[in-house]
């Protein structure tokens, strides 16, 4: 429930950041932003000829179906969270499946996009405020922050590999522009400018991005917090099985401690694909642990 | 000429021109123009408010349910499409005096039938005494012959009933159906009330309305009076088909009312006689089971082999004594319609009453002489078959057509144990909120009654409508809804 919230509002968040970029810029360049976009976005399509349409295609289709999925997978757990929670994902629901026909998606794309990124902020709060902090507030942040953490590494790689280039000349305005993207693509711009100042430079946009502590959607503020909610449920369930995947939350965080800085500018392609493969593994591993195991193998250990 | 202030005291009595008192017993009026007692404030609401004001609480109580997600899903048309449960804005008013003979003949009604289905699965001494036939219980599709000489925990087979009730045009409440197996729709006498006082917070405080919100408290109570014999402690939970079933907002509703786990039948394991639900931190025991899974798909190793939703095991764990099932299994042969034609006769032979609540006139086709009268007149009466529910399997005799009833002539003759047939009656109307005005609609009442250590039964129920103008039938799958009952102090 809460990985396909959040999915949707990443989403939705790259696109409204990257409709608003599309106008500072020559159309010369748009179809390979838009390429860029569907790949950062998860989409294998290789759509030469109308980059533009298949990416906002791709985009509001994933913003509907998450939604959608987002509701299901509530519905299933209905009686585990509130009420409250439960009234304004399907408010959201209902809504998005009004905005999010593609004739009005069309013509105005940031209602739908507004409502999405608003509907999941709102219910972040609501399941802060009306669910106890046990183990199933723990698992909904749990979900949240491996959908977040591969995000943002994936969103970083892909535009390092764009734009990244040393020396040379200053900046051309439109470059700014695209490092400011990416730092609004993950709501961090401003927070950024509080650290570092408006002065963009790409080895701080990356440590930004990656390694701060207090960030909520930097890699780090991610797997800091999917660690502690892991640990939280292990407590809780005292099952042994569940060693395992403390200690792939362990190597995540390791590998973000004490992996110098150099090291990943240098790999950050490799960096952020060792971040996703961990995310990856740990989603697994939760279902297999907590959700899915056999019921056979448990009555008989 | 007009005083000063006419207009904003303006009634608008248009808006029950299209109300015509008709053979039916009318809930609201007791003659053209004039309300009952218990209806009165009621109706001077209905002549001040301005349609505007009208149409806005409609619709908020629309979105109200749209929101909380009390919808069903209509197949067919555009895939998935769904709709709110039809219901209407105006309360259905049941006085007190009223209210105590039905809860009266409910618990007799209901204590019978508990102590019938307990005699037929063990002595069987109504059979051998011949107040039912023997071919009645055991040719019925729900008897369970597995129950035999199996005593459920305190005796109770019937936990959650939903009785449904009319009204006849001489205003007495009669019996239509007993629905004993897995009955539903509470929830939406829950939600409902709950709207229905955000909508019209000043009358329901002046009417004096006896609360309803106790059901989830009671049932778990109820529930918990069932549980196995060393269990002080014991683990409830909720068997549910499953989200794709039409009834998942109930289940998940009431779980969550209870405070306790909704579960599906992938989630239960049985080993040595003992159910275990799976949890986060591994397996825990169940004690008992409030199952909304038919008796046919309950255990695949008892009943239908076919069935997926069920817990291989769980039968025989329940017969052990180590699980409660509420309801218990095998009670849907008290319900049966051609059983129904017999329970005034189990309340005189069990309790030594005369019923409160009389039964509509019911002719078995079984029998040779009430079918070749019921063949001779099937444009007069209501056809059912004795198994089906939903009004489906139905002939509602003035309203066919020639071809349909000889289609069910066919049906009858083809397999006569199968239907009975009742007079066609008029059941009472109430008014509702047809956009614009005030018009009359058939309505029903299904009260639900909670039988554990004790029996309980929350004033009210669910007040179901035929919203098709004309029609009879109240079921949410054939065009009927819902609308809150007040039953007062």
């Amino acid at each position: 429930m809460s990985r396909y919230l959040e999915r949707a509002e990443h989403t939705a968040r790259v696109l409204s950041v990257h409709l608003n970029l599309m106008l500072e810029h020559d159309l010369g360049s748009t179809g390979r932003r838009w390429l860029r976009v569907l790949a950062c976005l998860g989409s294998a399509e290789q759509a030469e000829a109308d980059a533009f349409g298949a990416a906002q295609t791709y985009a509001l289709n994933q913003i509907v179906t998450c939604i959608a999925a987002a509701r299901e997978n509530s519905r299933q757990v209905r009686e585990q969270i509130s009420s409250e929670v439960w009234e304004e994902i399907n408010r959201l629901f209902h809504e998005s499946k009004r905005v999010g026909t593609p004739e009005f998606f069309g013509r105005q794309p940031y209602e739908l996009l507004a409502t999405v990124m608003q509907g999941s902020y709102l219910i972040h709060g609501i399941t802060d405020a009306t669910m106890t902090h046990g183990q199933g507030w723990q698992f909904i942040q749990a979900g949240r922050f491996i959908e977040r953490v591969q995000q943002a590494a994936r969103l970083v790689d892909s535009h390092f590999t764009e734009f990244f280039r040393t020396g040379g000349e200053p900046w051309s305005a439109s470059e700014h522009i695209e490092w400011i993207g990416l730092l609004r693509s993950c709501s961090a711009f401003e927070a950024y400018c509080k650290v570092y100042t408006a002065e963009l430079r790409p080895e701080r946009v990356a440590e930004f991005l990656l390694l701060n502590a207090e960030f909520p959607h930097s890699v780090r503020f991610g797997v800091d917090c999917l660690r502690r909610s892991l640990e939280a449920v292990h407590q809780s369930t005292a099952t042994r099985r569940s060693d395992g995947l403390g200690k792939l939350a362990g190597r995540l965080t390791a590998l973000l401690s004490y992996t110098p800085l150099e090291e990943i500018r240098g790999n950050l392609h490799e960096f952020s694909g060792n971040i996703r493969r961990l995310c990856g593994q740990i989603h697994a591993g939760i279902y297999q642990v907590y959700i899915t195991y056999p019921i056979e193998a448990a009555l008989h250990a | 000429m007009s005083t000063p202030g006419f207009d904003t005291l303006q009634r608008h009595t248009s808006r029950f021109q299209n109300y015509r008192l008709g053979g039916a017993y009318d809930e609201m009026f007791e003659a053209e123009s004039v309300p009952r007692p218990h209806y009165r404030a009621l109706h001077e609401l209905l002549l001040e408010l301005p349609l505007e004001e009208m149409r806005r609480r409609k619709q908020a109580a629309d979105i109200s349910f749209l929101h909380q997600g009390i919808t069903f899903t209509v197949y067919g048309r555009e895939e998935g499409t769904e709709r709110i449960i039809p219901h209407d804005l105006l309360p259905r008013i049941i006085t007190s005096a009223e209210w105590e003979t039905i809860e009266r003949g409910l618990r007799q009604r209901i204590t019978a039938l508990n102590l019938f289905l307990s005699d037929i699965y063990s002595a069987g001494r109504c059979m051998a005494e011949g107040i039912v036939p023997r071919e009645i219980v055991y040719s019925c599709k729900h008897f369970r012959r597995q129950m035999r000489e199996f005593s459920v925990p305190k005796n109770i087979y019937i936990t959650v009933v939903g009785t449904d009730l009319i009204r006849m045009p001489d205003g007495r409440f009669v019996v239509l159906e007993d629905n004993l197996r897995v009955p539903s729709g509470v929830s939406y006498m829950l939600t409902s009330r709950q709207v229905m006082k955000r909508i019209f917070p000043e009358l329901f405080r002046r009417a004096d309305v006896r609360p309803i919100d106790h059901y989830s408290e009671t049932l778990l109570a109820t529930l918990r009076a069932l549980a196995p014999e060393g269990r002080p402690e014991p683990n409830i939970v909720l068997l549910t088909p499953g989200v794709y079933n039409s009834a998942y907002f109930e289940h998940a509703f009431l779980a969550r009312q209870m405070g306790i786990e909704l579960v599906e039948g992938r989630d239960l394991a049985v080993n040595d006689n003992v159910v275990y639900m799976r949890t986060t931190a591994g397996l825990r025991r169940v004690d008992v089971i409030y199952r909304r899974v038919d008796d046919d798909y309950i255990d695949p190793l008892a009943f239908r082999p076919d069935s997926s939703l069920g817990v291989a095991g769980l039968f025989n764990a329940y017969r052990s004594g180590n699980v409660t099932l509420a309801n218990a299994l095998g009670t849907g042969v008290a319900d049966d319609k051609a059983l129904y034609a017999y329970v005034p006769k189990i309340i005189r032979y069990f309790l030594g009453e005369e019923p409160v609540l009389d039964n509509v006139t019911t002719f078995l086709c079984s029998d040779p002489k009430e079918r070749a009268h019921v063949l001779g007149h099937l444009d007069e009466y209501v056809v059912k078959a004795v198994g089906e529910s939903g009004g489906y399997g139905m002939l509602i005799g003035p309203f066919s057509t020639a071809v349909e009833r000889e289609e069910f002539r066919r049906r009858v003759q083809a397999d006569p144990r199968n239907y009975i047939a009742q007079p066609t009656i008029q059941l009472s109307r109430a008014p509702c909120f047809m956009d614009g005005s005030v018009e009359p609609r058939h309505v029903d009442l299904r009260p639900y009654v909670l039988y554990g250590d004790k029996i309980t039964i929350v004033p009210g129920g669910l007040t179901r409508v035929a919203l098709r103008q004309g029609s009879l039938v109240v079921n949410s799958s054939q065009g009927g809804g819902c609308k809150d009952t007040w039953v007062l102090h």
